[in-house]
């Protein structure tokens, strides 16, 4: 049990750091990233590759898992923020898959649709179990406190007030002879570079990584706990991170109380509670569990 | 043809807009004293607005071009233009909703310290300073345009007259020499009106100049010292606001004629 519940915690502290990066992007900026889970995948392999296939140390990873989706940011935020605002949620979804499609067919260097496994734990070693993961819990804490605390120092700043005036009016700010480009693509690389944190956690925690564990799903997962929490709202992240975890989680456990549904027909039944879940809050909470109502 | 243009105007040369059959500018031509008050007038569709946008390069026109103190802007984004002195409102204020009044103010100026990642980092005492400086102008102007009172409050629940005073205010914030004004008073009430009819006497006393679209004609004509009158695309008249209202041609364009 114990077990169980400290793998929900990390999953959800995962989930929490992949929500304020994208909360950074979407809540603060207006950007609309539906391919957020590319980043998450560079981060997961690059801590994969650095380990199990170099031998490097584990620091390596983390620091390519950062620098890497990072610095991709770059030329897609020079493509894609030439065109109009929808059009990023285009390219960036495509982003997502042909990272996906890019590890599946670099075998040499991802082992294609094998995955890697062997991703050595941070903690203790192979040995250490329990007491292991509950430092990795306490590292991910740490880093989803650092980030909040990053992006809270930057809203706060003249920095923070020109990329909401980017979200609430970019017309607006090109009348005022600013152009919002070069902020954008800051945004969408430092928010690149916090999903690929999450997938070094990730990759350390769960001990593997295979294409199928980077699917859209993941990405729209990120952006349900995100409006669930409320938009633009740091510690929403955290509400709508848990409770994304609790419905996922919970749908799971109600298998037991229907025995008779077999478990292909009950992960559609979760997909149907967490659409439900999100038209539900849509309608009647937008601002998010922590959001103060709007306007 | 073409005249060499003065020094302090801004002229439309042969621009050219339309959408498929629908022409909106049919080759117009016109030329304005960027340091005067000067109205913009014409019936619904006659092409203002659209006229404001190729004057500030928020639309590409088909042909023609546009000079502004002798300089040809040609494809030189709306950023750009801004940057030279000539800047706009809109037609529908663009305010940044979910930003305070103040901040709004504060979003405007240029190349601001605070505005780099790495001067957060190692400049704080420079960022601070600018952001002082600011604030300061900021205040001084929104006493200036009465809006002192709501700076602290979320630009999104303001009025639509002071959503109008807010965006002269970003835009004062920015030292403009020539302003294009998209419809000041439409939605205002009538004491408003008066209060920014007389705000943008005393800016222009300060050296700013004035391009007013504006349908509320009465208002308008006491305000500017010249009107233009655009019709179906081309200048039909021009000349002092008695001129240009008592002139049948445009009294007729009104009346749909």
């Amino acid at each position: 049990m114990e077990a169980y519940l400290l793998a929900v915690l990390i999953t959800a502290l995962a989930y929490v750091l992949l929500t304020l990066g994208l909360n950074f992007q979407y809540g603060f900026t207006g950007l609309i990233n539906f391919g957020y889970v590319g980043f998450f995948a560079l981060g997961a392999y690059a801590s994969a590759i650095c380990t199990v296939r170099m031998g490097w140390p584990a620091w390596s990873g983390f620091a390519l898992g950062m620098v890497v989706p990072f610095l991709l940011a770059w030329p897609l935020g020079r493509v894609a923020l030439k065109l109009r605002d929808d059009y990023l949620a285009i390219v960036t979804l495509g982003f997502s898959e042909i990272v996906r499609l890019a590890i599946i067919n670099e075998k040499a260097l991802t082992n294609g649709g094998q995955g890697i496994a062997g991703v050595p734990k941070l903690f203790g070693g192979d040995g250490a179990g329990l007491l292991g993961d509950l430092w990795l819990a306490a590292a991910l804490l740490a880093a989803c406190v650092l980030v909040a605390g990053v992006i809270r120092a930057i809203v706060k700043s003249p920095y923070g007030r020109l990329i909401q005036a980017i979200r609430d009016d970019e017309t607006a700010l090109l009348a005022l002879g600013k152009n919002p480009a070069r902020f954008k693509t800051q945004v969408l690389m430092l928010g690149g570079g916090i999903a690929g944190l999450a997938g070094s956690f990730y990759a350390h925690y769960v001990g593997y990584v295979t294409p199928d564990q980077f699917l859209p799903i993941v990405t729209f997962q990120v952006w349900m706990a995100m409006i669930m929490g409320g938009v633009g709202r740091l510690r929403g992240a955290v509400a709508g991170a848990f409770l994304l975890l609790l419905v996922l989680e919970g749908s799971r456990a109600a298998r037991d109380l229907f025995p008779g549904i077999p478990e292909v027909a009950m992960s559609s039944v979760r997909l149907a509670v967490i659409g439900a879940a999100l038209i539900l809050f849509i309608r009647f909470r937008p601002q998010g569990l922590w959001g103060a109502p709007r306007d | 043809m073409t005249e060499p243009s003065t020094s302090h105007e801004l002229e439309a040369r042969g621009i050219v807009l339309s959408y498929g059959d629908n022409v909106v500018l049919d080759k117009l031509s016109l030329s304005l004293d960027t340091t005067r008050l000067t109205g913009l007038i014409g019936p619904n569709g006659a092409g203002k607005s659209t006229l404001f946008s190729v004057l500030s390069g928020f639309m590409k026109s088909q042909a023609g071009d546009v000079v502004y103190l002798g300089q040809t802007l040609g494809r030189m984004p709306p950023e750009q233009r801004a940057r030279l002195g000539l800047m706009r409102t809109f037609q529908v204020p663009r305010e940044f909703r979910h930003l305070t009044v103040l901040e709004n103010m504060l979003a405007a100026p240029w190349d601001q310290p605070g505005e780099s990642l790495t001067a957060l980092l190692l400049r704080r005492s420079a960022v601070r300073r600018s952001e002082q400086a600011h604030i300061e102008q900021a205040n001084e102007w929104l006493r200036f345009l009465r809006l002192d009172h709501v700076a602290s409050t979320p630009a999104g629940q303001l009025s639509g007259g002071q959503k109008k005073l807010l965006e002269l205010g970003r835009i004062l914030m920015l030292k403009p020499r020539c302003v294009l004004l998209d419809e000041p008073y439409a939605g205002v009430n009538p004491v408003l009106i008066e209060q920014i009819s007389e705000r943008i006497r005393e800016l222009h006393a300060r050296g700013i100049g004035f391009v007013i679209v504006e349908h509320n004609l009465h208002a308008l004509s006491r305000l500017v010292d010249r009107m233009l009158v655009l019709d179906g695309g081309r200048l039909l008249a021009e000349g002092t606001p008695g001129e240009v209202l008592a002139d049948p041609r445009v009294q007729a364009a009104y009346m749909g004629a």
